[in-house]
């Protein structure tokens, strides 16, 4: 008698194998962009922009932020392309023809964007700390780890679900170029929002990208926008909406099982 | 003992498009059984339901007496497909195919099973090449090994040579035929009709998403024509004329019971100084048969008001 154990790990292992084969551009591009993001940025700013009053430096402030926009962009990119991908090419039906229950793919899934996401996130922080060593006193790592997993397993979710409902490429880059990219540059990843006209502070706060990354910032720093506490609330919150919605979708079998 | 497969009342609407319209069907474990019809008429959406991937409006469908929507766990485990498209992942070689495969339905360490697989597929030497560097006969292949790699007691092969050349046409039956004799139930859908009557014990015709025949291959070669005689002569024995099929301008269709009928033949034609121009021996085949009940579904299905 054959015994069957689960399937996930191996969707999982498969979704790691696939960002690994063409490691250079799924981890090595990611990191290079943030780097040169770091390089111009800071350069051109530092003496322009004063963030927590004064008490860190602007290259330093920067870092956290690009650290996070690049674990928040690429857990997308893993679960959305994976997806459209196997879609396009119609090789989803090796995924949809065994016995995985939708919690298995979406554990898969996320799981697998995480790890991308989280591995680029290294890459750059190990990079980044090149030129502003300082970071590598951290009061608070744990807070950032929480929000570096809860952020990249959002997004992760949410390239989930661009990836279910695009029947296109050029769909999914709608989705990334309208919505993932605008929240994510309009988060704080640049700038502290009390640098920002009050209108525009109010605004952010609509805007989950802000405590992902303002949570984040705070491991590094001990100082944040907002209460971290309040932050995780409300990012924990997310995550969990977010993957009964996409329960849900997986469930049903939406745009996967006709 | 419970079927390998069960089909009660399935239908499925896409659209206006009733591609499914009650759908009754059992297989027995064992079976070589095929599903033949012409495009469209509901053979793919029926797989689809058996594996999950469609969801039927009403009925249900069962594989092994496991409800492949409540029991899908249990369904897709009892399940291969092979499926009629020609997908694979390019990111990884045939090993890792299989091997990927395999972990889905949480098989592991099944290297052993793996090779034999591709020592009978013949894939041994392209084990380790990429699915991009595969002819299409070859990715055709792979296909049929990632649907065997749980060791599925039923095995449904969606056109599986379709596009597949004559010699891996054959070596695809001897390897289908093997695993039947193993005791896995097969089903197959084909648009070859001589490959159906060849491998199939027991066919079901689909029409306008309605099974319109079933029955087992002998009986639909039987209950058609059978054996007959193209025969071009100036007239018909006497006695013979009771088994004309067809008379067209001297050339005369008659029909034979069996192969000794056509002793008598020739003798009544020789007692009668019959002059024989032309004659020739045919066999029912599948695709006689074939047409012939699809213009009937055809006429059946025209007849009804809309």
């Amino acid at each position: 008698m054959t015994t069957f154990g689960a399937g996930w790990p191996t969707l999982l292992h498969k979704e790691l194998l696939r960002f690994w084969k063409v490691a250079f551009q799924t981890i090595l591009a990611p990191v290079l962009t943030a780097l040169l993001y770091l390089l111009i940025f800071s350069h051109v700013l530092e003496s322009h922009i004063s963030v927590y009053e004064g008490r860190v430096a602007y290259g330093a402030f920067l870092v956290p932020g690009l650290v996070m926009m690049s674990v928040l962009q690429n857990s997308f990119a893993n679960s959305s392309s994976s997806l459209i991908q196997s879609k396009i090419t119609g090789n989803l039906i090796f995924v949809l023809l065994p016995p995985l229950s939708p919690v298995d793919l979406f554990i898969a899934y996320v799981l697998g964007a995480m790890i991308r996401g989280i591995a680029v996130g290294l890459g750059v922080l190990a990079v980044t700390l090149f030129f502003v060593p300082s970071l590598l006193y951290m009061p608070h790592p744990l807070w950032a780890l929480g929000f570096a997993l809860l952020g990249s397993a959002i997004l992760g979710t949410l390239g989930l679900i661009a990836g279910i409902w695009a029947d296109k490429f050029d769909q999914l880059a709608a989705f990334q170029n309208f919505f993932i990219v605008p929240l994510t540059f309009l988060s704080g990843v640049f700038y502290s929002i009390h640098s920002l006209p009050r209108f525009w502070q109010q605004l952010s706060h609509f805007n989950p990208f802000f405590y992902m990354i303002d949570g984040f910032r705070y491991g590094f720093f001990g100082l944040s926008d907002v209460a971290p506490l309040t932050s995780l609330g409300i990012v924990l919150t997310c995550a969990l909406a977010l993957a009964l919605i996409a329960l849900a979708l997986l469930q049903r079998g939406w745009k996967l099982r006709t | 003992m419970r079927p390998a497969v069960e089909a009660i009342q399935l239908a499925r609407r896409f659209g206006a498009v009733q591609a499914l319209a009650g759908v009754d069907l059992t297989v027995h474990e064992g079976e070589f059984f095929g599903l033949l019809g012409p495009n469209g008429a509901g053979k793919t959406t029926l797989i689809s339901i058996l594996a999950g991937l469609t969801r039927p409006d009403t009925g249900s469908a069962r594989i092994l007496g496991h409800d492949v929507i409540t029991d899908y766990r249990a369904a897709r485990r009892a399940l291969g497909v092979v499926p009629q498209e020609l997908v694979f992942d390019p990111f990884f070689s045939v090993r890792e195919t299989l091997r990927i495969q395999a972990g889905y339905f949480g098989l592991r360490r099944a290297d052993d099973w793996i090779d034999e697989i591709l020592a009978h597929l013949d894939l041994t030497s392209k084990a380790d090449a990429n699915m991009r560097s595969l002819s299409g006969g070859m990715k055709r292949r792979v296909l049929v090994g990632q649907a065997l790699v749980h060791k599925p007691p039923v095995i449904v092969l969606d056109e599986p040579t379709a596009g597949v050349d004559v010699e891996l046409r054959q070596s695809l039956w001897g390897f289908i035929r093997k695993l039947n004799r193993d005791g896995h139930t097969i089903i197959l859908t084909t648009h070859y009709l001589e490959e159906a009557e060849a491998l199939c014990g027991r066919i079901a015709m689909l029409s306008a998403g309605r099974v319109v025949a079933l029955d087992t291959t002998r009986n639909l070669l039987s209950q058609f024509a059978g054996l007959t005689v193209r025969l071009v002569a100036g007239r018909v024995p006497a006695s013979w004329q009771s088994r004309v099929l067809r008379a067209d301008g001297g050339v005369y269709l008659l029909r034979l019971d069996d192969y000794a009928d056509l002793e008598a033949l020739l003798a009544a034609l020789r007692t009668e100084g019959i002059a024989i121009t032309e004659l020739a021996l045919q066999e029912a085949d599948l695709e006689q048969v074939f047409l012939r009940i699809m213009s009937g579904a055809r006429a059946s299905v025209t007849a009804v008001p809309a």
